[in-house]
């Protein structure tokens, strides 16, 4: 599902005395449908890049991402735009949306965008806020009033709320309780079982032991 | 994936006199995409939206849209009436300051019934039925519907005139800075029922602004400007988390952090 072969990210930050910061070179590696693989190494190791490039929100220099038969890298916008619609889904750690907006309708959006219908990605939203204890009394308050704990769970109802053949996750399980952790293993599980390939990030040691198939260090492929 | 564009620009340049307007800008849209366009004041983002909506002649270049779904058509060499049918059934145009795009000695159920008699609706009971929907969409309280524009709050006068604009169902709409000049909580509001309008209606929307926000939360994609030329173009999340361009980087970097 995932190819990703010689793929190299430099930094050029013009605005600061023309600094070159090298973050990863010639990372390849490649995840099949069902799999979970999980990013390791030190913190700035450049794991978030990696997903970062995957999702088309970091430009790669050289190198090839292959999501789902669709290249990545020097692809235009409308290609990534659709590929994210349809393909590619990212959980990152922090939720991002527009004040005003009913957490349903943040977590069914993603649905209604691949084409379901209104109703039905509502009614779905409503279960998964359910299945991750969002409290119902919230449902219809945007969810940037909410607790950390509870933005981060909306994000992940969100992300899992349309069954996309590729997942990218960025600390799924941080700063979770033990209840909804358990929770959320069991739902990227269940997107495993039905396909999907994951690549993920999990600081959390037993979390990756429970779901991931294997582990890629990115610190071998540290820019020289 | 529709393969045809909606519009299309190419190598489109404006000067006045020896002053630089903009200069060979070129790049499509698609139905239902957002594109915002950024750059400092004088950059040329302004005249090029002029030139795009056809308020401004350009010195070279063409601007095309798909008029009937049968392919692109340039606008330039369309007659005056053909253009003006044009902008007033298929476009429409948000002004930064809502007193330019409103008829202010008109009731704002005046002002958006204008549009559709424009369009030649005659029935005075269906124009003003189609006025109140229009105004409850806009979260204008349909109350308010004898009242003129000038005794409205900014922030309302800005919906009155999205209603306005939207009421005849266009396929493109080109917005100049459509939240400056308002409170922070009124933007709020404002961007957050644009993007369901939006999302709804399938528009296309060409945005020029200097609110990165404003593209964050509302564009696909962006086009940044500079001296009149673009200098980075992109998916619009990724030129503001990893911008190429120097001039981009001073931009995204110079936004403060709340």
């Amino acid at each position: 599902m995932f190819e990703i072969a010689q793929l190299s990210k430099t930094f050029h930050l013009h605005t600061q005395q023309q600094a070159e910061i090298p973050v990863v070179a010639n990372v390849g590696f490649a995840v099949q449908p069902g799999e979970c693989v999980a990013l390791t190494g030190e913190s700035g190791s450049g794991k978030s890049t990696v997903l970062r490039l995957i999702y088309g929100n970091y430009l790669a220099q050289t190198g090839s991402i292959s999501v789902g038969g669709t290249e990545i890298v020097a692809a235009d916008p409308r290609t990534i735009l659709e590929l994210r619609r349809t393909t590619l889904g990212y959980v990152t750690q922090f939720l991002r949306v527009l004040p005003r907006v009913p957490t349903t309708r943040v977590v069914a959006e993603p649905m209604i965008q691949a084409g379901h219908d209104a109703t039905a990605a509502d009614k779905h939203a409503r279960d998964l806020l359910r299945r991750l204890r969002i409290p119902e009394t919230l449902w219809d308050l945007s969810p940037l009033t909410f607790s950390g704990g509870e933005q981060q769970r909306v994000n992940i109802a969100r992300g899992f709320a349309y069954d996309y053949p590729a997942l990218l996750l960025d600390e799924p399980t941080a700063s979770l309780d033990a209840t909804n952790r358990q929770t959320v293993l069991d739902m990227i599980d269940a997107a495993k079982q039905r396909g999907c390939a994951i690549i993920g990030i999990f600081h959390d040691h037993a979390a990756r032991e429970a779901v991931c198939d294997r582990e890629i260090d990115v610190s071998q492929f540290a820019a020289a | 994936m529709q393969k045809t564009p909606l519009f299309s620009v190419s190598d489109l340049s404006k000067s006045y006199g020896a002053q630089l307007g903009c200069r060979d800008v070129s790049f499509d849209l698609h139905s239902g995409e957002i594109m915002g366009i950024v750059g400092e004041s004088g950059s040329g983002k302004s005249t090029l939206l002029n030139c795009l909506a056809g308020h401004l002649a350009p010195d070279r270049g063409d601007v095309c849209f798909d008029v009937d779904g049968t392919g692109l058509v340039s606008t330039l060499a369309m007659s005056e009436p053909e253009r003006r049918l044009l902008a007033r059934t298929q476009w429409a145009y948000v002004h930064q300051n809502p007193r330019d795009g409103l008829r202010m000695s008109v009731s704002a159920g005046g002002n958006i019934g204008e549009r559709l008699m424009n369009v030649g609706a005659r029935h005075y009971g269906n124009i003003r039925q189609d006025a109140s929907s229009w105004m409850d969409r806009v979260e204008l309280s349909t109350g308010r519907i004898d009242d003129r524009p000038a005794t409205f709050s900014g922030g309302m006068q800005q919906r009155l005139q999205i209603a306005r604009n939207l009421v005849t169902g266009p396929r493109l709409v080109f917005m100049d800075e459509p939240t400056g000049g308002l409170d922070v909580s009124v933007q709020a509001r404002l961007l957050d029922l644009l993007r369901s309008l939006v999302q709804d209606l399938g528009l296309s929307v060409i945005i020029v602004t200097h609110d990165l926000a404003v593209v964050r939360m509302l564009a696909h994609r962006m086009m940044v400007m500079q001296h009149g030329h673009v200098v980075e173009t992109g998916l619009a999340d990724q030129v503001l988390d990893d911008p190429q361009h120097p001039y981009t980087q001073l931009l995204v970097s110079s936004v403060l952090q709340v």
